[in-house]
């Protein structure tokens, strides 16, 4: 069998595996989020936190509620890597206490759901970092990306009141009946597979030609498994997926593209459901689909082509890959962390062909809706669906409408507030960024080491970092050096700017289409849940995103991937 | 707004209470039940696959290691050992301190398609796979030229492991079609037919040419 035969033999398995979970997990999640029960764990945790999980929230409220929640993750995970050095031996391994700057960095991007990594997992944090800070975050965020989605959802499903839900309950319910189960299994399958699951230290073990080899131990599998699954993406070593103990074989490979897919598509059939029309959720599944199939069909063109100097001197894209899974895999699961907000890497891709490091970059800038972060996607995507409805409205002079609700002038300013966010921040980060003179000196690929004599690459892993971070991807392309104050600070910020300004901004407009009364469709409504509407929200996408990055693309991958 | 004070505290201490208890179910419970289970079912996985070999262990059939002599080329890098097959190119650590195969720092080049570094490197490594193996360049694979993800890659391809199988024999004196036997015994297909690529494990071949040598 040919390379590229097993590249679209793999792709076609995880469609397949897609396709028979997503009614189940879709309906699941739809009656999690709807049902008036609660699990008995569940009123015990409610009783902790001194929440009422029947008490309704206006919008403000349930934005609190996120805001108050995240900002205490912040400060606990903070604090967690602050005194790491204070710790026990055997809950630090020894590592000492994370700097002020990068402790600020990896707090922001994890509660972000970013994991956007400027310090060597294996090198920096210890089992109690690791697994009560970074793991938990990895859950708990994802929980509140879903919150937020659901909120969105129920403003469209609501009608006549303010009032989108409970925080809390959302919170806990997404965790408990969502993530946790999915994960205990998922890392079942990955240690079966060969990934680690230990508390053991730094040890030595032997080498067949003698001396010793240094590996580290660590609950690597029951993390792996929530990193995909909840679209987080940081890594328990250096080298993320692509390392062997948490990513053994080319199966775990294809099981870990399926983790990360499996929540962010199955909540379209969640949203149809909610709102009472399951083809309104296939519409959004489907430009979903084209993006991400299209993405991944142009990725192992590229890649299987190794334009480039070295890779043609080389005679394939096998640098930063690795054996057992190889190019086509690679392909797939580079546009897969990059079109959602995982960043999790099996192949490393600032050594990707121009046009493929190119991909991965609109991929992300594309906002990461196809199909985007857990919750974070879906409601991106609803985002584009309401300013895909106003172009529709204004091409035939109707006022528009989607799902029954107006859009009207409070909703679309709303909505074109969401969509501004993270360009301005990926552009004026850079902007400043390149600049200066201090920031520029973390590049690796520098004008002066490329054949071409170009900086294209290395204005590209300048440009990837802050796309990277104000979308809350968290990969890299990791020849920058992003451990200095200057990129610990303002990846930072980027990464919390980029996540909770959003959210104001989809809460608000959840709270204003739920204060609506429903408008009766006529003949003369636009049809949502047609082809042609999937097909006008892809188009919307690609020109809102092409307008905004060209000229920042053309500058990088595209002056590389054409010289 | 004395009032609107202690309304943001009370709201945080309920973001606080909220997250502790959710880090002891999902930082304590969670890891702790899956550990239990995993060094239950899967003992040997669970603690990173090791192989034995005469008794001892030799490494993780996992990570990738070095096969090297203790004299030193010009760059103070150590010599390939001709007994041994060799994996692939390793940048582990590159972007900090080079620690090759002996860890703790995994890790890529990251270094671009068009980069004059790695294509120095490319060509050096041409160079010194096809004089090390004594076969012509052009039949050196890519995997043998580029630098892994993970810098502990254990697997080179089979016609890497193919490339080196008559330096070996003739290293061990070993009969060439034993030593090619060997290597094909060990080609690893892609799991259910289709999926990742070929591959052979390099610490699992070396181990079987031990023995074949009598020297486990």
């Amino acid at each position: 069998m040919s390379p590229v035969l097993s590249g679209i033999l793999q792709l076609v398995a995880v469609v397949a595996a897609l396709a028979l979970v997503y009614r189940p997990l879709g309906d699941h999640m739809a009656r999690v989020y709807g049902s008036r029960k609660h699990l008995r764990a569940e009123k015990w945790i409610y009783r902790l936190i001194g929440a009422d999980p029947d008490a309704e929230m206006r919008w403000p409220a349930y934005l609190r509620g996120v805001l108050a929640f995240s900002a205490a993750g912040v400060l606990f995970l903070y604090l967690l890597q602050r005194v790491q050095g204070a710790l026990p031996k055997s809950l630090s391994l020894g590592f000492t206490a994370i700097s002020p700057d990068q402790a600020f960095n990896t707090a922001a991007s994890f509660v972000a759901n970013t994991n956007w990594q400027s310090y060597s997992g294996e090198q920096a944090m210890g089992h109690a970092v690791q697994t009560l800070g970074l793991a938990v975050q990895n859950f708990v965020s994802a929980a509140v990306g879903m919150a937020v989605a659901v909120a969105l959802v129920r403003g469209f499903a609501r009608s006549r009141t303010g009032e989108l839900g409970n925080f809390w309950t959302d919170l806990v319910r997404g965790t408990v009946r969502i993530l946790l189960p999915l994960s205990v299994v998922g890392a079942l399958v990955l240690v079966a597979c060969g990934a680690i699951q230990n508390f053991a230290g730094i040890h030595d073990i032997g080498q067949l030609a003698g001396g010793t080899q240094q590996v580290n131990g660590g609950a690597v599998a029951s993390q792996e498994v929530i990193k995909e699954l909840g679209t987080n993406g940081g890594g328990y070593f250096n080298a993320n997926s692509a390392h062997p103990f948490e990513n053994p074989n080319a199966f775990t490979n294809l099981f870990e593209i399926f983790l990360i897919l499996v929540i962010p598509f199955a909540l379209t059939r969640t949203f149809g459901r909610m709102v009472g029309n399951v083809k309104q959720g296939y519409a959004i599944l489907a430009a979903m689909g084209v993006i991400w199939l299209g993405f991944t069909a142009l990725m192992m063109w590229t890649e299987y082509a190794h334009h480039g100097a070295a890779l043609q001197a080389a005679g394939g894209a096998m640098e930063g890959k690795e054996q057992r899974f190889g190019v086509g895999a690679s392909a797939v699961f580079a546009t897969t962390t990059t079109l959602t907000s995982t960043g999790a890497v099996d192949s490393f891709h600032s050594s990707y062909t121009g046009l493929g490091g190119g991909l991965t970059l609109l991929s992300m800038m594309l906002g990461e809706i196809a199909p985007g972060g857990v919750g974070s996607g879906l409601y991106g995507m609803l985002v584009m669906a309401v300013i895909a409805v106003f172009i529709a409205g204004l091409m035939v002079g109707r006022t528009p409408e989607y799902l029954g609700k107006k859009i009207g002038t409070r909703e679309i300013k709303l909505a074109a507030c969401y969509i501004l966010v993270t360009p301005t921040l990926v552009l004026g980060f850079t902007a400043l960024s390149m600049a200066l003179s201090g920031p520029p000196q973390s590049i690796l690929n520098a004008a002066g080491n490329s054949v071409h004599d170009s900086g294209a690459h290395g204005f590209s892993e300048v440009l990837y970092a802050f796309t990277s971070g104000a979308n809350n991807n968290g990969s890299a392309f990791a020849g920058l050096n992003a451990n200095t104050p200057w990129y610990n600070t303002t990846i930072g910020l980027a990464m919390l700017l980029g996540r909770f300004l959003p959210m104001v901004f989809v809460l608000a407009l959840a709270g204003s289409l739920a204060e609506q009364q429903p408008v009766p469709g006529t003949a003369g409504t636009l049809r949502t849940e047609k082809p042609l509407f999937a097909g006008l929200l892809v188009g919307a996408i690609i020109v809102i995103t092409g307008l905004t990055y060209f000229p920042a693309l053309a500058l990088g991958p595209m002056a590389e991937g054409l010289s | 707004m004395n009032n609107s004070a202690t309304n943001t505290i009370r709201l945080l201490a309920a973001g606080l209470r909220a997250l502790l208890v959710l880090t002891v179910v999902c930082g304590v419970v969670y890891p702790l039940v899956v550990t239990g289970i995993a060094q239950a079912a899967f003992h040997d996985k669970a603690n990173g696959s090791e192989l034995t070999s005469g008794g001892k262990s030799v490494g993780s059939a996992l990570l990738g290691q070095t096969y090297t002599l203790e004299q030193k080329d010009k760059d103070g890098n150590p010599l390939p050992d001709p007994e041994y097959f060799q994996p692939r190119p390793s940048a582990a650590g590159a972007n900090t301190e080079n620690t090759q195969y002996k860890l703790l720092v995994s890790g890529a080049s990251n270094l671009a398609a068009d980069s004059r570094v790695l294509l120095e490197s490319v060509e050096k490594r041409r160079a010194d796979v096809a004089a090390f193996n004594g076969v012509p360049a052009s039949s050196v694979p890519v995997d043998a030229l580029t630098a892994s993800a993970s810098g502990v890659d254990p697997d080179i391809s089979p016609a890497y492991a193919r490339l080196q199988a008559d330096r070996v024999a003739k290293a061990n004196g070993l009969p060439r079609d034993k030593v090619r036997a060997l290597v094909e015994d060990h080609v690893e297909g892609r799991q259910l037919g289709f999926m990742g690529e070929e591959h052979v494990n390099v610490l699992k071949l070396n181990v079987a040419l031990r023995e074949l040598a009598g020297r486990a």
